[in-house]
């Protein structure tokens, strides 16, 4: 672990990093290749909606005597639709039959208990109407665009707007690419599907927000100074953020992880389970989100700024005339910086006990060379 | 800057540790107390983890009827389910709201769940029937207890034999110019606004005259001759078939399940026979002259003019009052009890008044031996008729003790395992550091179980399986607040800090960055929370009622237990278990002058 504390004090202090920004390009390529694909995937294959939305019944029954193909004609004969039976970690039976009226459903219960020979108070019953689906549906995109539209006016006030921009990008990516993988790979949309899904949008914006406040904190002053434009001083917050981001993301993923194993190993399917699958999808391409895409998104944005276009260029003024000197040319910004870091460090004493003073003598002289 | 609170406790935590922890301390004392006081120790379970059914039932608006989903009607609507399912004998049933157009019925395990499903899931059915006969409740006159356990329920019967309806003035009028209440446009908004404006105006049937022909009639209901029938008489609807008459003789009112299912299948236009809430009288009714849904409005006023007391106004629409005069007319000119109407909901006489005269102008008042309850209570069953809602079946859940059992086993097992994994992931990485947010996800945990059980007496929260689920994913949320802040530290100590004013330092901006983030978490549970319905409300309460606790135990717990820790020289001389181990984090320290060498290789710029 001390490996790790130290790659940590490393990316602290600039010492190693990877260029999100600077390949920022390549990231927004995968995402949008990844969103075509989610979309495509979407469009094609649809998603599989469960019964919650569909309208029907599911049963649950403990250890059944019957195999699962026989348990499948029952509920057939019992229902007159078309049944799917799963078999449970416990050896019980999950039979799900669509379409059915959940005033019919007593009689099936009745029938499927003489057929499996099971007491009808040990079979569970789960009746959705075909409207309750829509409208817990409708109530989630209500949620879901009261929530974004909220946030984004906080984070406009609390940042500002092009941060607010880039996290609501970064959520709908998120989200897209959640949909896209529960279609492509056609896993089962249930209610706890979408509760997964909402907490997904406060999870990854938290990350995000994170991430942000970092930046923000980084980014302070950056007008006075010349050594470096808006998008390298957001990468390097971002790789100083990084580990902190790994360990949330690691920290959040744990009890998810530790639900899903328990939800579909244990109980084989049902609620935990289905909640907890869309969260570890979600909270990956959370985490993913707010580090490749969420960051660069900012610095494109902050860049067209006049101010920032004009730091920009006086930054590449100074590297050149830096150049002309016969220094080595200084596109090895991390080495730039660890330099001037080291540079400090002679001329001043002891400066790590005075940050302040620190920044004062960093800022100052390169206001003056400037 | 517009992260929210800030600055605030800028310097209470720092400089006053051991106040903090105090508070936090009487803080979990009292919830404890109060927990143990409270004498539930547990937090209630849900339908889905203790077993039972829950039903979700959907309001529908009529054709027609818009802005009939509204709070006064859902909860009229919630009422006559509550009355119904209690009713049945279940014990603990809870009929609520959820959202504006849903409600659940909660039916613990152990009652019938069949019959209780029928009665909710049927729509409540009002009709008013003409009385054919009436015959004590048993065939045989032993006395027996009363069944029903509202107690209500035994004034309101009493009530009921000396019940009479009357017309209100202005018979000639048309309905809607008659009307008492505010002139309608639609139902719905009639019985809002009629509603609301109970209180202010009681004596509501000031204008009516009381009808002075029969108001001290009084009505032969109660106990007439055993099984036996009135004389034939010519008037058409009184004459009751011998098969109703079989009906009747063999209905038993004493038992519950026999007058459940009495009338039961039976269609308005034919005539049935039924009980009276209590079982004490069994009615032989004629085909339904009116139904329920043809009422207005109904409500219980206080009639000061003619003494009558408490009645029950009703209003008929134009296709009700028309009815209802037909009704009437035919009914006035019969000898008790064939005079009577009975008002019957689901297959029970509420009220069977007596007519003295056809009443036209769609205007009705019930006046009898009314108390305020009972006069209300039969307002609200006319007036469910007069909902513009159908409901429907949304979700049935029916969940057996062992499969919930099950689930919650599972949530547990989970929730245990997570927060092993979690405080495995911090003691490796964070070593000594973890200590502390052990103790802060402890105190986090014990706060969160405490109110949750609090919260079960206080405010009917129940702990469902998705709850359970937002109580494990918050382990991450508030296992992060410790991370952020933690992180901070070390960076503060990366740049050559000793451990206490990193402590100090890393603080401000730990702080902003944990309360911007939890904002935003809390944020996402709150609008889930109003905006959504069913399962996904629970998941939302817990998520944000665990992101709250993290900024109070971060704030109170945390930060103060870091600086006093920070005094201990485990920590503060960065003893490689303690975390902060500055060599290990890398820290530059002055007398680390290895790295020099590499520098001047980099390009220098002074």
């Amino acid at each position: 672990m001390s490996r790790l504390g130290t790659l940590g004090a490393r990316l602290y202090r600039g010492e190693v990093g990877y260029d999100f920004v600077g390949k920022r390009k390549i990231w927004y390529g995968i995402s949008i290749l990844i969103t075509i694909t989610a979309i495509v995937g979407l469009a094609v294959r649809g998603l599989n909606m469960g019964i919650e939305f569909s309208g029907g019944a599911v049963f649950t029954t403990p250890k059944a005597s019957v195999s699962v193909g026989q348990a499948e004609q029952f509920a057939e004969r019992a229902s007159g639709h078309a049944a799917l039976v799963q078999e449970l970690g416990n050896g019980g039976l999950r039979i799900q039959i669509s379409e059915v009226d959940t005033a019919k459903s007593d009689q099936i219960k009745q029938k499927l208990s003489q057929d499996l020979d099971i007491p009808a108070s040990q079979i569970n019953a789960d009746l959705v109407g075909p409207s309750w689906g829509e409208q817990i549906a409708n109530k989630a995109w209500l949620g879901l665009g009261i929530f974004m539209l909220l946030v984004v006016i906080y984070l406009a006030i609390a940042f500002e707007w092009r941060m607010a921009l880039a996290a609501l990008i970064a959520l709908i990516h998120d989200l897209t690419i959640t949909v896209g993988i529960y279609s492509l790979v056609g896993f089962e949309v249930t209610v706890g599907t979408v509760i997964g899904l909402l907490t997904i949008l406060g999870y990854s914006l938290y990350d995000t927000v994170v991430v942000f406040d970092g930046l923000k904190e980084a980014s302070r002053g950056i007008t006075k100074q010349a050594r470096r434009t808006y998008s390298e001083v957001a990468n390097r917050s971002l790789n100083g953020t990084l580990v902190r981001s790994i360990n949330t993301t690691v920290v959040a993923l744990l009890p998810v992880a530790a639900l899903l194993f328990i939800g579909g190993g244990f109980l084989g399917a049902g609620m935990l389970n289905d909640i907890s699958l869309s969260l570890f999808v979600g909270l990956a391409a959370g985490a993913y989100s707010s580090i490749f895409i969420a960051t660069p998104l900012v610095a494109d944005l902050k860049e067209r700024q006049p101010q920032m276009k004009a730091l920009a260029k006086r930054v590449r003024a100074k590297r050149a005339s830096a150049a002309a000197k016969g220094e080595t040319d200084g596109a090895e910004q991390q080495d730039r910086e660890d330099g001037e870091y080291e540079e400090n460090g002679t001329s001043v004493v002891r400066p790590r006990y005075q940050p302040p003073a620190r920044n004062r003598g960093r800022g100052g002289p390169s206001g003056g060379r400037r | 800057m517009a992260a929210p609170k800030k600055g605030r406790r800028s310097s209470g935590g720092q400089s006053r540790p051991g106040r903090a922890l105090a508070l936090i301390a009487i803080a979990l004392v009292a919830l404890t107390g109060g927990m143990f006081l409270s004498g539930h120790t547990t937090p209630r379970l849900g339908i889905d983890l203790a077993g039972g059914t829950s039903i979700t039932l959907s309001a529908k608006e009529q054709p027609g009827q818009k802005n009939a989903i509204n709070p006064t009607n859902m909860n009229t609507a919630v009422g006559i389910i509550e009355r119904r399912v209690n009713g049945l004998g279940v014990s603990e049933a809870e009929v609520q709201t959820q959202g504006d157009r849903n409600i659940i019925v909660n039916i613990p395990r152990g009652t019938n769940e069949k019959q209780a499903r029928e009665q909710v899931g049927t729509t409540a059915q009002l009709y008013f029937r003409p009385v054919l006969t009436i015959a004590p409740g048993t065939p045989a006159p032993k006395p027996k207890p009363s069944e029903s356990p509202a107690g209500k329920a035994g004034d309101k019967g009493k009530a009921g034999s000396g019940e009479k309806a009357t017309g209100t003035d202005k018979p000639s009028d048309g309905p809607s110019a008659s009307a008492p209440a505010p002139s309608s446009t639609t139902q719905g908004r009639a019985v809002t606004d009629a509603l609301k404006a109970d209180a202010s105006k009681s004596p509501q049937a000031a204008p009516s005259k009381a009808a002075p022909s029969g108001s001290a009639r009084p009505t032969g209901s109660p106990a007439p001759s055993g099984a036996a029938t009135p004389a034939p008489q010519p008037t058409p609807g009184a004459n009751i078939p011998p098969e109703l008459k079989k009906k009747l003789d063999a209905l038993n009112c004493a038992d519950p399940k026999a007058r459940a299912e009495a009338g039961l299948g039976v269609k308005p236009s034919e005539p049935t026979v039924a009980c009276d809430e209590q079982g004490k009288a069994k009615y032989a009714l004629g085909p339904a002259g009116v139904s329920g849904t043809d009422v207005d409005d109904a409500k219980a006023a206080f009639d000061q003019q003619s003494g009558a007391g408490w009645i029950v106004t009703l209003d008929f629409n134009s296709k009700g009052a028309d009815k209802f005069a037909d009704v009437t007319g035919k009914l006035a000119a019969q000898q008790p009890p064939n005079n009577q109407f009975a008002i019957v909901l689901d297959n029970e006489v509420v009220s069977a008044p007596s007519v003295s005269s056809a009443i036209t102008g769609g205007n009705a008042q019930i006046s009898g031996s009314f108390t305020q309850q009972s006069a209300s209570d039969l307002a609200n069953v006319l007036s469910y008729g007069a909902l513009p809602l159908t409901f429907t079946e949304s979700n049935v859940t029916t969940v057996s003790p062992a499969l919930g059992g099950e689930q919650l086993h599972a949530g547990l097992v989970a929730g245990a395992l997570g927060l092993a994994l979690v405080v495995l992931y911090l003691v490796i990485y964070y070593r000594g550091l973890s200590l502390i947010a052990i103790l802060s996800l402890l105190v986090s945990a014990a706060m969160t179980y405490t109110i949750m059980t609090l919260l079960g007496p206080a405010i009917g929260f129940a702990l469902n399986l998705p709850a359970v689920c937002g109580a494990i994913v918050a382990i991450g949320i508030t296992a992060d607040s410790f991370i952020v802040y933690f992180e901070r530290i070390r960076d503060e100590i990366r740049e050559g800090r000793s451990l206490r004013p990193a402590v100090e330092r890393g603080w401000p901006r730990a702080r902003r960055t944990i309360l911007v983030a939890d904002f935003v978490s809390f944020l996402a549970a709150a609008v889930l929370f109003i905006a959504t319905v069913g399962k996904v409300q629970g998941f939302a309460f817990t998520l944000g009622l665990t992101t709250l606790l993290d900024v109070v135990v971060v704030f109170l717990f945390t930060k103060p237990l870091m600086t006093i820790l920070a005094k201990r020289k485990f920590f503060s001389s960065g003893h490689p278990w303690s975390g902060l181990d500055p060599t290990r984090l890398g820290a530059r320290p002055p007398l680390r002058g290895r790295r020099r060498p590499a520098a001047p290789t980099d390009p220098k710029e002074a």
